[in-house]
């Protein structure tokens, strides 16, 4: 996914020369690439996330599309009042970019596991939250934050993910995008990277026979969306690598009783059984459920 | 000059109503900063209500933003917004919130959470170099705001980055919330700790329309360097039972007090 939104970023930014980015001292053989290309849009504002969330602000209330680009919990927790209060308030092209979403870097211990990233993120009313669930939904995910400019948070894992599109899908806030039709009104429908392992549990007892779909944008403005979809299933099983608490399937259930859905909503999260363990991600996902 | 000086009455006068009719608070810090925002508004910024969104306009961010009813009765003053709009400050629904709010024309950035100003102004100070544009970024800032370690963070990229186009104005009236600065979190040696992190330092009286005209004509202090101005105010200054106290943090003045205040500000200018 890394690879995925780089590439990306330097084909944006040859047509957009208003694209900035901006990181806090991270990105070791990630963003060469574009601070090569692009040398005076490259910035590292260095280890002062919220400067750097303040300056992307200014520097978006310009012209400028900042992505800021981090691991995980640094540019989110450590300075939420100023997505907060100067991008999401001010309503500005500020795309935070994240690495390490979920527990993609479970041995590096708990500073490093994202899994309440989402949590602080829907909490923002103008927030577009981009958790692509792989290197095709990054591309998309990226063209349609350039068309739309605003407050965003595109979540990555790390890299190697598969891809499970052919192409660059179509994606649209709230819209679920169908990866694996299915014959039964029952459907896993993922955020973010967990679609590589949602799919993998399609072809395990519980869940044969159900279609797999993936959200890779939402937030607070998309909730409204939800209940058309719903209505077409029985049956929704999210799946996320976050927590269940203010996650991606409790805001689905928010969004299911706007509606009064009658579809059944199983949320399969990460419990907090996972909070100051440290092993390799596919052995912290197991502790938190998602085995 | 004497224009500046009733400037800075209109601001004060202004500000006192302001607060007086929705019982606010904060007037302490607003009257603190009126010969500041009187000469700056006055005589330095490029700013046109005409055309409040001009390119070129000098960008100007109330870091502190407690103080708006101080900005908001300088643009009233300039034209940027109305009488009628002044009258509806703290009122229900009003554009004029009793912290610093974008809605209103001529405000660039909504405070109220402190730290916030200066990181956000770096951030169009650098756009201005990397745009080739001339137009300058000053943010106002108060002594107890320079607490928060955000301002620390902004100041050393500034230095790196050479935003000689940045002016940071540090009211220091050093009276906090509680008490004062001095009590609250030392800041001193203040000039040596800005001068150690890359600014080219200003000390005057912010009470001196001659010192601030000085030090505002000869922008930047410095080439390659932003400019930070450590303004020694009065917090209060102005109304004698007002000056130097910390209950103006909070209070707001009733009817004879607004009265006697006003009254002492005709005097000082009969």
């Amino acid at each position: 996914m890394r690879n995925a939104f780089i590439d990306e970023l330097v084909t944006l930014a040859e047509q957009h020369a208003n694209i900035a980015l901006v990181v806090g001292d991270l990105g070791y053989s990630v963003v060469e690439p574009f601070a090569d290309r692009f040398p005076d849009r490259f910035i590292n504002a260095g280890i002062a996330e919220q400067n750097m969330m303040g300056l992307a602000a200014g520097m978006a209330s310009e012209g400028y599309h900042v992505f800021t680009y981090s691991i995980a919990n640094f540019p989110t927790f450590r300075c939420a009042e100023q997505i907060r209060n100067d991008v999401d308030y001010h309503n500005l092209p500020v795309t935070i970019v994240t690495v390490g979403g979920g527990l993609a870097y479970g041995n590096l211990g708990y500073s490093h596991h994202a899994v309440q990233d989402y949590g602080l993120m829907r909490l923002m009313p103008n927030m577009t939250i981009a958790a692509p669930g792989d290197p095709m939904e990054v591309r998309a995910c990226m063209r349609y934050l350039m068309k739309n400019p605003g407050p965003s948070y595109l979540r990555l894992a790390k890299a190697g993910e598969p891809c499970l599109h052919a192409t660059v899908p179509q994606v649209e806030p709230g819209k679920w995008l169908e990866v694996i039709p299915g014959p039964a009104e029952k459907t896993l429908l993922t955020t973010g990277a967990s679609l590589a392992l949602a799919q993998s549990w399609l072809q395990q007892g519980a869940y044969q026979g159900h279609a797999l779909h993936s959200m890779p944008l939402w937030g607070m403005k998309s909730k409204a969306r939800q209940t058309e979809q719903l209505a077409s299933w029985n049956k929704v099983v999210t799946v996320e690598d976050h927590i269940v608490d203010g996650g991606f399937g409790s805001w689905l259930t928010e969004a299911s009783t706007l509606g009064q859905s009658q579809t059944c909503i199983e949320i399969r999260a990460l419990s907090d059984s996972i909070f100051g363990q440290v092993g390799s991600q596919a052995t912290l996902n197991k502790i938190g459920g998602l085995g | 000059m004497a224009d500046a000086l009733a400037f800075a009455r209109a601001v004060r006068r202004t500000a006192l109503q302001m607060v007086h009719n929705a019982k606010a608070s904060h007037i302490g810090s607003a009257l603190s900063i009126a010969d500041i925002l009187a000469v700056l508004y006055h005589q330095h910024l490029n700013c046109n209500p005409d055309i409040p969104n001009a390119k070129n306009r000098d960008r100007f961010i109330l870091s502190k933003g407690h103080a708006c009813v101080a900005v908001y009765a300088a643009l009233a003053e300039k034209g940027f917004i109305s009488k009628a709009a002044v009258e509806s400050y703290g009122q229900d629904f009003s554009d004029l919130m009793n912290h610093i709010s974008h809605k209103v024309t001529g405000v660039e950035f909504s405070t109220g959470s402190l730290g916030h100003g200066l990181p956000f102004g770096v951030g169009k100070a650098l756009a201005a170099k990397k745009l080739q544009e001339e137009w300058r970024t000053f943010v106002l800032l108060g002594d107890g705001e320079m607490d928060e370690g955000s301002n620390w963070e902004a100041l050393m990229f500034a230095a790196h980055h050479k935003l000689d186009n940045l002016v940071a104005i540090i009211d220091y009236n050093n009276l906090q919330s509680l008490t004062t600065v001095d009590n609250t979190l030392c800041l001193e040696p203040l000039a040596d700790k800005l001068r150690a992190f890359g600014c080219s330092v200003v000390e005057l009286d912010g009470h001196d329309h001659d010192a601030l005209n000085l030090a505002f004509s000869k922008l930047p202090a410095e080439t390659g360097k932003p400019t930070a101005i450590i303004a020694r105010t009065i917090k209060g200054k102005g109304v004698s039972f007002m000056e130097n106290s910390v209950d103006w943090h909070y209070k707001s003045p009733n009817k004879e007090q607004l009265e006697q205040a006003l009254r002492e500000l005709e005097m000082a200018h009969a």
